[in-house]
């Protein structure tokens, strides 16, 4: 019986080729078409939010500081220089937990079309891959707006703040792929999502070293921005916005962490993903 | 069943009185289901609420405070970096506590459990949906305001004895947003829409000199920070909680008295359109 | 020639300390129409989903289309059509969105998977509703919506898992005609129900399965004929009362089932069983004479209803 079909097989294996090689990309292309229903939305906060944070906090309180400090008291350069790439990253990691909670969680269970597309020839794990480049695409697309921002208040000196936008990229998966993980986890909503942008991603935020040097805080705090892709990422922003003075062994560490938070957590997604659509 | 109650026992005083027809007296069935839902679904999340203004204030008043050092206070006192954007924390929290209650809370019962069209086929009027579900949101305002207020006096920013009255500031802070916010998420359709809230939410929170006075400003935009609800709110609680107080914080409780009237207008009028008519 | 697309040999699936299915056999010969007939729980959509490729078995062998899908998901996946219990259409894209995103997950280029989205939608008649948001289709409409999705890739076989549940009997009908079209142009079908009526209208053979194993198999007429008698008399005596006439009655037809509300009795010609009671002045409230069914095939052979 089977010899007969052999031929046959090896045609039906043919036609598996194109979803085994392009299958994120597909996943990731649907993504992106699912993101142009809510495009305006994404628009508004990709172009807000730099105007936004950059004068109030950049121009404002830097204001404000510099009538009380000097015009170059924080690390060497303005208020307005130090503080954006700290406001960059702090928006690429918002892009991510917008894109890997609630959509996972809608993908999963509330609107459950990671099911629907399990019975299709994509696997699990390209799922999970398609949802990683997706929210890439739109971290870099969000980032690069924020860095052309930035160029126009005059905050990033130095012609290498181009590679913030790959910084803050970097820092967004750092922070959102973890979560996703653990969101992929969730069996029944009590309210999770919304604890984790409370308790997890706003102290993330506020005690990264984002609005004054981590050193400033007292050392019973400073453990926060130690274990915070948003510290780890900003100091790198910094370096290559305005040349902050960042020792070569904690410039390896920054990378380090940044990597660690992404890949592992990224294997583990797949494998949650997996166990969950194919049990 | 109240329904017949109700008008048994007064029926002259509901053909005379035109708010017959929109208030039965009984606001306190829909708070009571607000508050049941509430403890049904998760109360951490609520009680979780007190927690953010209290991060911003370790964060911004301690780490930021410590190399900013001090701003001058209305009366021209310097005055910490803490104590000044802590009062703008607590007007803030207020703010947003009123408002999530009165409009993703709304929001949701309006267009999708369609809450409203099962109360309002009883004996309850719109208003007293309004009232209850005002009440609720100022409620949750209120309950945030206060257990901020005691983490201000356990950290030394209540400057005054005047930042007693910061409570009753901040319930009317609470009000005028609830009220007001439950008009507008009566005109929400989508949550596209629902978006626009938080547009223009996070935005008064950055620039309503919260972080920073307003004389940072060139004069033309400070008219228009001026005109803002929360710049009014902030103000009007700053000048209590580090006491300079002066008779012009009443021009601050008028705009919020104003806004909470037209607010509760807004809301009875739109109600009865979407539901009555 | 006609090898079968889909081997099962004594397929098990253990969760745990659960048997979902307990060592099932069957195949299903190409352009065959393959039903699993069982109540909730029988363990049929378990079935369903080892078949689609996507759970895997505890034990036994499983060939789909001569490959095992634990090696070859994608391969199999590739060349089925599946129409899930609950819709789980995109409610964020609009309609002919959902078939064009779909149509790329199997790898196929972007203007073939237009056009053949506009031939599904005109199939699954919904021409007019191409740019509507899922969320305000009709439950007839979104099943109509699936079943196109779980064809845009020109499947060999289309997996339905109980296609019209949850369905008012219009919307039912029309699925059928369409169903039927695609019997009719040669796709396998293998579809569970647990309706008597749809098993019988769509199904070439079928097996009844019951706590995941299967209990018969063969035509719907066969088994009919095997397991159940030509008519069947259905008398109602009111609720208190059916118990005990269905005991008085044990001797009458071939064989007397009591149910709660009504008395079965099993007879090659319900008139004449019917006459016999009156004259021996036995008067039910009501009575009725029917062809045996599926459903009758089903309770004799679990002694239980399909729905309950």
């Amino acid at each position: 019986m089977t010899t007969i079909r052999l031929p046959e097989s090896e045609a039906l294996k043919r036609a598996a080729v194109k979803p085994r090689r392009f299958g994120a990309w597909y996943v990731a292309e649907h993504r992106l078409r699912v993101m142009r229903s809510y495009v305006s939305t994404v628009l508004v906060g990709a172009v807000g939010t730099p105007l936004l944070y950059l004068f109030a906090m950049g121009v404002g309180l830097g204001a404000l500081v510099s009538a009380n400090l000097g015009p170059h008291a924080v690390d060497g350069v303005s208020y307005l220089q130090f503080v954006a790439p700290a406001l960059l990253c702090s928006a690429a990691v918002t892009v991510a937990s917008e894109e890997l909670t609630y959509p996972i969680m809608l993908g999963f269970k509330w609107n459950p079309t990671f099911i629907g597309i399990s019975s299709s020839p994509i696997t699990p794990g390209q799922i999970i891959d398609g949802m990683v480049i997706a929210v890439t695409v739109r971290l870099v697309a969000t980032s690069a707006i924020y860095w052309a921002f930035m160029l126009l208040f005059g905050a990033a000196p130095a012609g290498t703040a181009v590679l913030s936008v790959l910084i803050a990229t970097l820092v967004g998966l750092a922070f959102g792929i973890p979560v996703m993980a653990y969101v992929a986890t969730i069996q029944q909503d009590t309210g999770q999502i919304a604890m984790l942008m409370r308790f997890v991603l706003l102290p993330l935020t506020l005690f990264s070293g984002t609005f004054f040097p981590l050193t400033a805080m007292p050392i019973y705090l400073q453990w926060i921005g130690w274990l915070s892709p948003i510290w780890h990422g900003t100091q790198l922003a910094r370096i290559v916005s305005y040349g902050a003075q960042v020792p070569a062994w904690l410039i390896v560490v920054h990378v380090l962490f940044l990597l660690v938070l992404i890949v592992p957590f990224w294997m583990l997604s797949r494998h949650i993903a997996k166990r969950r659509l194919s049990s | 069943m109240t329904g017949t109650g109700v008008e048994t026992r007064q029926p002259a005083s509901v053909r005379r009185r035109p708010i017959g027809s929109l208030y039965a007296g009984n606001a306190r069935a829909v708070m009571y289901r607000g508050w049941r839902a509430t403890k049904s679904t998760n109360w951490l999340v609520v009680v979780s609420g007190v927690f953010e203004p209290v991060f911003y204030l370790l964060s911004l008043g301690i780490g930021l405070g410590s190399f900013v050092g001090t701003v001058t206070a209305g009366d021209g006192r310097d005055i910490s970096y803490a104590a000044f954007i802590a009062p703008a924390l607590l007007a803030t929290a207020a703010m947003n506590g009123a408002v999530y209650d009165s409009t993703w809370n709304v929001f949701f019962k309006i267009r999708f459990a369609r809450l409203y069209e099962g109360m309002l086929a009883t004996s309850l009027g719109p208003l007293d949906v309004a009232v209850g579900e005002i009440s609720l949101a100022l409620l949750r305002g209120g309950a945030y305001a206060v257990a901020f207020l005691i983490v201000m006096q356990a950290v030394g920013l209540n400057l005054s004895w005047w930042a007693l009255l910061a409570l009753p500031a901040v319930l009317l802070v609470a009000l005028a947003f609830a009220s007001f916010g439950m008009g507008i998420t009566s005109y929400m359709k989508s949550f596209q829409q629902m978006d626009i809230i938080n547009f223009i939410m996070l935005p008064m929170f950055l620039l309503s000199a919260t972080f920073y006075p307003l004389s940072v400003y060139p004069p033309g935009v400070q008219v228009v920070i001026q005109a803002l609800p929360l710049w009014q709110s902030v103000e009007l609680v700053r000048s209590l909680t580090t006491g300079a107080v002066t008779v012009g914080i009443l021009w601050h409780v008028l705009y919020l008295a104003v806004m909470a009237t037209l607010g509760m207008i807004l809301t009875t009028r739109r109600l009865r359109r979407l539901f009555l008519d | 020639m006609s090898s079968p697309v889909i081997v099962a040999s004594d397929l098990v699936k253990q969760y745990d300390e659960v048997t979902a299915v307990g060592g099932i056999s069957f195949e299903v010969a190409p352009g065959e129409s393959f039903g699993l007939l069982g109540p909730n729980g029988a363990g049929k959509s378990t079935t369903m989903r080892m078949i689609g490729a996507v759970s895997t078995r505890t034990s036994g062998r499983l060939e789909i289309l001569g490959l095992d899908p634990d090696a070859y998901g994608p391969e199999i996946r590739s060349q089925l059509g599946v129409v899930p219990q609950s819709d789980n259409l995109d409610e964020e894209l609009r309609v002919r969105e959902n078939l064009i995103v779909y149509g790329r997950y199997f790898g196929l280029p972007a203007a073939h998977v237009r056009s053949k989205a506009d031939d599904l939608l005109a199939f699954a008649q919904l021409e007019d509703k191409a740019k509507a948001k899922v969320t305000d289709l009709s439950g007839g409409m979104k099943r109509r919506l699936t079943i196109a999705r779980g064809l845009m890739n020109d499947p060999r076989i289309l997996l339905l898992d109980e296609p019209t549940t949850g369905l008012d009997p219009q919307a039912r009908h029309i699925l059928w005609d369409r169903l039927f079209r695609l019997k009719e142009e040669g796709t396998t079908l293998v579809l569970t129900s647990h309706y008597m009526d749809e098993a019988e209208q769509l199904c070439d053979r079928l097996v009844v399965v019951d706590k995941g194993v299967i209990m018969a198999e063969g035509t719907p007429a066969s088994l009919i004929r095997e397991y159940s008698t030509r008519e069947v008399l259905e008398l109602r005596f009111g609720a208190d009362h059916n118990a005990s006439m269905a005991e008085r009655l044990k001797n009458v037809g071939d064989r007397v089932e009591a149910l709660p509300d009504r008395v079965l009795i099993y007879t090659a010609d319900g008139e004449a069983e019917l006459a016999a009671l009156t004259d021996a002045d036995i008067r039910p409230l009501t009575s009725l004479v029917r062809r045996s069914s599926l459903e009758d095939v089903f309770l004799r052979l679990t002694g239980r209803s399909l729905i309950e």
